[in-house]
């Protein structure tokens, strides 16, 4: 019998995802920059993070019309955010068959206590998490690939490599722990005692785990791969820099040699200037994207 | 004893882990593959799934090409690995490299996007239990050569084949823990390096 939507279709794609730049595109111009530079996919959106940061109001789900160009323009997978709960923006994401739903805090979020029943579609979802808890909720919802959150649009990659050390830190932790210890900490945790078990068995998160947020330069790309990242997503960090199409190249390459110092040195050279940033240190605490989701 | 087969998985981009760790079960000596000097004595190479047009570029980029061409031990193609060993796509992107090694034409996507991918059962030449298979967006062969031997279909289409050293499979057999079409490359391997010998 056949079957579509299963979990092992939906967490299939972001198997062939690995080792992969995911990018954030606004037109169907930078998509095919973006897949000529060695992408595994495109993320679809109106405002890359760090125009919305600067312009603030409410962002939202992208315009079909500029999700259907991208989804003209390329044969890689593309993918598209919508709101945290907005599970009407995902229902239009999933009618226009976009590959993955990326459930974001980018986005202005719609709903303050629960994230979208993941488990309700046959499109698969990523999710961002800023610790091994929040990994595993997302997971529990029906998530079918993680991301930690870093904090977009900044070009700073401290929120990205703090969010990494806590989740593979966290399941480092789960390690030492003997059976009747991981009921207590699935409480502390905040996740299903299932998955935490699994968790513990198995030394690794059950789905994909990607990071994003504040990657700007080739060895950033490489940090966060040996970290234990499976690969990255790079917003901002490529078509706000001076030269995209280069930074873009020399990103992928930097993932796919991130043990290669010899590799990262040549990729790094000559790339002008990278985007703008801001250092995450000097951001208040209403300014921080990471702290959207529960 | 017989030596261990030495097979290499090709690491650019795409599901390469899962690929080396079956292979690990099955006692191969397993190894990645990122440079071209990374294929000197090897049985046999995969090449996995993943982006096919960027794992296409990155082959590209890093001189793999010619290595691969040059290979002369067993290659195993799932999926974008597929698409890659065709003669070509009829819905091919100008600038992608075909090795050409077995002889059949690929479309790619051919189930069309990922709300359309899909697992099932197929029926495998000389099996009698079924084979379990995932389909990520992935490509069917649209035509074979008189040579390419068929060894499973889905919905009449060709999606498991072999021409003499290269296997190819539209499906992503290292997503299951069924291993037999892995094995069945161990064998393909074993016969390419008795020929060379």
């Amino acid at each position: 019998m056949s079957e579509i939507g299963t979990m092992r279709v939906k967490s299939g794609l972001a198997e062939m995802l690995k080792g992969g730049v995911i990018m954030d595109v606004t037109t169907a111009e930078q998509a095919k920059i973006a897949e000529d530079a060695g992408a595994c996919a495109v993320m679809a959106l109106e405002r890359v993070p760090a125009d919305i940061r600067a312009q603030g109001g409410v962002a939202r789900m992208a315009d079909p019309t500029k999700i259907r160009e991208i989804q003209a323009a390329v044969t890689i997978p593309v993918m598209a955010k919508a709101r945290i709960g907005h599970f009407a923006e995902a229902q239009i994401l999933q009618a226009l068959e976009v590959d993955y739903i990326d459930e974001s805090e980018v986005l202005t979020p719609a709903d303050e206590e629960h994230h979208i029943d993941k488990w309700n579609f046959t499109v698969p979802f990523v999710c961002g998490c800023r610790n091994l808890g929040e990994a595993l909720r997302r997971i529990a919802e029906g998530a079918a690939m993680i991301r930690t959150k870093g904090e977009a649009g900044t070009g700073d990659i401290v929120n990205a490599v703090r969010h990494m050390r806590a989740v593979y830190g966290g399941i480092r932790r789960l390690g030492s722990l003997c059976e009747e210890e991981l009921y207590a900490e699935a409480k502390n945790l905040g996740a299903p005692v299932e998955l935490v078990k699994w968790v513990a068995e198995n030394g690794k998160l059950p789905v994909v785990t990607f990071t994003a947020g504040g990657i700007a330069t080739p060895a950033d790309a490489s940090l966060c791969m040996q970290l234990g990242a499976d690969g990255v997503f790079v917003g901002s960090g490529i078509f706000k820099s001076d030269d995209p199409a280069p930074r873009a190249k020399a990103i992928v390459e930097a993932t796919t040699h991130y043990q290669d110092p010899e590799v990262l040195a040549r990729v790094s050279q000559g790339l002008g200037e990278a985007m703008a940033s801001i250092s995450t240190a000097g951001l208040d605490e209403s300014q921080l994207l990471e702290t959207r989701g529960w | 004893m017989t030596e261990p087969l030495r097979i290499g998985v090709l690491a650019v981009q795409g599901n390469f882990r899962e690929h080396l760790s079956v292979l690990r079960r099955l006692g191969v000596e397993a190894s990645e593959v990122r440079k071209p000097d990374q294929l000197d004595g090897l049985d046999g190479l995969i090449i996995p799934g993943g982006e096919s047009t960027a794992i296409g570029k990155l082959v590209r980029a890093y001189e793999l090409e010619p290595a691969i061409r040059g290979f002369e031990g067993a290659i195993f193609g799932t999926c974008a690995g597929m698409i890659l060993l065709a003669r070509e796509a009829v819905d091919g992107v100008p600038d992608q490299p075909f090795f050409g090694l077995i002889d059949i034409v690929v479309r790619r996507n051919a189930y069309g996007r990922q709300v359309r991918s899909f697992e099932t059962d197929l029926e495998l030449a000389g099996e009698a239990k079924p084979l379990r298979a995932v389909f990520i967006r992935a490509p069917w062969i649209e035509s074979a050569g008189p040579a390419v031997e068929i060894l499973a279909r889905y919905d009449d289409r060709p999606v498991l084949a072999r021409e003499g050293r290269i296997l190819v499979a539209a499906f992503h057999p290292e997503l299951t823990d069924d291993t037999r079409v892995h094995e069945l490359f161990c064998e393909v391997a074993r016969e390419a390096a008795s020929v060379r010998t």
